[in-house]
């Protein structure tokens, strides 16, 4: 009687302390520029060196231009920590995916990309969108530098096991919804903060019928509602997927692998401390409307009126509108759009791209508005150019550029202006987080890209 | 960084926004260090500051309120949501604080904190509110905060509170360990785990 999650948890656990945290065996190390350089120093100041490189790949992509990324990074401070990454990478013998590389890209994308990422696995990166990696089927979660530089040093960590969730999601989605509205949905329901000191399972019919990108999509935004991390148990969908990938194992590994790999599931009498069910036909086309992920309603929907707010959270409610320059109780849908950006760790795949594509095929942007596509790994960006996409995203005005973080942070060179509304399929509308007063708003590619096309919020239903 | 934590006793400022996610903390276009330094002073600064400029202080944001300063952080609940950058941590204890309160915490800001001796208290809502309105009263009203004995006291009113904290995490903040030594002291278990069958 074990869920998914306890599976693999036990199989990690090196050490228990007594009335303490457990001594967590980590099997694939993520890292990037960002969070990797003090982790590289503490562990240069105890004088020593990575413990198992091989376990360990790194990559560039919070820094890094999305276009002409054979030049040299403008910006003297990114190209630091970029180089700072190679330097690192060669005195310890990491492997690194750098600009350039035909496997650079996000971290979160690259790592389900390479077969890397698979079932059973316990995975790390300095970066809560870790959850990612959780689609199938592993333990995967953010950490902080100093917790880089303790798996770095043991390929350890110490943890407490976290309390467990379970949603259900059931039935058939709507026309125009998909996987991102699903989690959009649910972080509006339980709130910013509603599965804090959770790690949650999705599971359900719902699930079982989404393609490995789309679950990806979901697991990316746990941590928007706080939670550790995300998983959904590995099934036919999730080997198919993983089959032939550069790092997937092969031949008589690959049968090994899947042997274990199938005994991931939840037993039908595992425990889980909370339980939630959604009926998929309720969920509409999502959209935020403020400046955390919680803050989101359908698409056709109007903010909430201020005396719907529980009387504690209405300044900072009121703080957030004010932000956003929207007014309580307004309507959402038909408000201006000055950018679009689909791209991020969230959606930036082939299949959002693909979406995307299909979608705009034979429209035109609307006037005003600047629209970046930005694919999520060197392997997107290839494929896509490869199917065409490229050709139907210049017809409609719509710019294709390289991999990278790129408008999900305001930390490279591509950020939203001050005061201009972007809707955008990442992850966080946080205050400033695409630009200071930069104003997000957060929704699927189908519904960024109908918004494209109009130039403001609009319902993709209107449009099938 | 590291350094023993036990009892604190100081003045706080108090923070009323709840849902305060490391991104107001410290902005991504300020994590470009590579080393832990420095971070305190582009703490908040988007909140801090009129048009990213030092030489405009938002007069009504209360880090640039004179009346208020002190150790301790006292902020609205769900504190340190979002992203995991440790910099948010690093930019608070650069800061000066050694303590954060609030009535919720984000999981990897907690670890982050207690990674750098950053002390983070979860205290209920009422007496998150009965913090606030002790210290707006009277800016020099004194928090105690006993790791040891693990309460928190309001000195001006005596009323008090204990919080929790895992039993591992209190000994290495009184004694001033981390993780990492205690990882490294076991290095050989972890080796014989890897070659075990699991
Ligand atoms: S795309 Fe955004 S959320 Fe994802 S890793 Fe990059 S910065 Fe973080």
């Amino acid at each position: 009687m074990k869920s998914l999650f306890e599976k693999v948890w036990q199989k990690h656990i090196v050490q228990q302390i007594p009335d303490g945290p457990s001594v967590l065996y980590i099997d694939r190390h993520f890292i990037h520029e960002v969070t990797s350089p003090q982790a590289f120093a503490g562990l240069e100041k105890r004088g020593l060196k990575v413990f198992r490189p091989k376990q360990i790949v790194a990559t560039a992509d919070h820094n890094v231009p999305t276009l002409d990324q054979h030049l040299p990074i403008k910006e003297e401070l990114s190209r630091l920590q970029v180089e700072a990454l190679t330097k690192n990478c060669a005195n310890h013998g990491v492997e690194l995916y750098g600009l350039g590389h035909p496997y650079q890209g996000i971290v979160h994308v690259i790592g389900p990309e390479l077969g890397v990422t698979q079932p059973g696995m316990t995975i790390v990166c300095g970066d809560s969108h870790t959850s990612t990696h959780g689609a199938f089927g592993a333990i995967a979660f953010g950490i902080g530098t100093s917790e880089v530089e303790m798996v770095m040093a043991t390929q350890c960590l110490l943890q407490s096991k976290p309390k467990l969730m379970r949603i259900n999601i059931e039935g058939e989605l709507n026309k125009g919804v998909v996987s991102k509205d699903i989690i959009l949905y649910i972080i509006s329901k339980i709130s910013a903060s509603g599965a804090t000191g959770y790690f949650v399972e999705y599971a359900g019919s719902t699930i079982r019928g989404l393609s490995m990108e789309a679950r990806m999509t979901i697991c990316n935004m746990s941590i928007e509602m706080g939670a550790r991390g995300g998983m959904i148990a590995p099934d036919e969908t999730t080997y198919a997927y993983l089959k032939g990938k550069a790092m997937a194992p092969k031949g008589e590994e690959w049968d090994k692998a899947l042997v274990e790999w199938k005994k991931l599931y939840s037993d039908t009498d595992a425990k889980f401390d909370r339980e939630i069910n959604i009926d998929a036909a309720t969920i509409e086309p999502m959209i935020t409307y403020g400046t955390n992920p919680g803050m989101g309603v359908g698409v056709t929907g109007h903010l909430p009126e201020t005396n719907e707010i529980i009387e504690s959270e209405r300044p900072s409610y009121l703080k957030s509108i004010q932000y956003m320059n929207l007014g309580a109780g307004t309507k959402i849908k038909g408000r201006k759009v000055d950018y679009v950006f689909i791209g991020s760790c969230t959606n930036s795949r082939m299949e959002d791209l693909r979406m995307v594509a299909s979608f705009v095929k034979g429209k035109q942007k609307a006037k005003d508005v600047e629209v970046w596509i930005v694919p999520g790994s060197r392997q997107v960006e290839l494929q896509a150019r490869e199917e065409g996409l490229d050709k139907i995203f210049e017809a409609a005005g719509f710019q294709l550029r390289q991999p990278g973080c790129s408008a999900c942070l305001g930390m490279n060179e591509d950020k939203i202006p001050a005061g201009k509304y972007c809707i955008s399929t990442s992850n966080r509308n946080f205050e400033g987080r695409q630009g200071p007063n930069a104003r997000t708003f957060l929704a699927s590619p189908l519904t960024a890209a109908v918004a494209a096309i109009t130039g403001e919020v609009s319902d993709v239903r209107d449009w099938l | 960084m590291s350094k023993a934590i036990n009892i604190i006793k100081n003045t706080c400022v108090p923070l009323r926004n709840e849902n305060v996610d490391t991104d107001q903390i410290i902005p991504a276009r300020f994590l470009k260090g590579t080393s832990r330094d420095g971070f305190g002073k582009n703490l908040f600064r988007d909140w801090r500051y009129e048009n990213n400029d030092e030489a405009q202080p938002k007069k009504d944001f209360i880090l640039n309120n004179p009346s208020f300063h002190g150790k301790i952080l006292v902020a609205g609940k769900n504190f340190g949501c979002g992203s995991s950058r440790e910099h948010a941590a690093w930019a608070l204890k650069d800061a000066g604080f050694d303590v954060v309160v609030s009535s919720f915490f984000a999981d990897i800001f907690k670890s982050n904190a207690l990674n750098n001796f950053l002390l983070p208290v979860q205290v209920s809502d009422t007496f998150l509110q009965k913090i606030f309105a002790a210290v707006e009263a009277d800016p020099t009203s004194l928090l105690e905060i006993n790791l040891a004995d693990q309460y928190i006291r309001i000195m001006a009113t005596g009323e008090h509170e204990s919080f929790e904290i895992n039993h591992y995490k209190k000994t290495c903040l009184l004694n001033g360990y981390d993780d990492i030594d205690f990882l490294l002291s076991i290095k050989p278990d972890i080796e014989k785990f890897e070659t075990q069958e699991r």
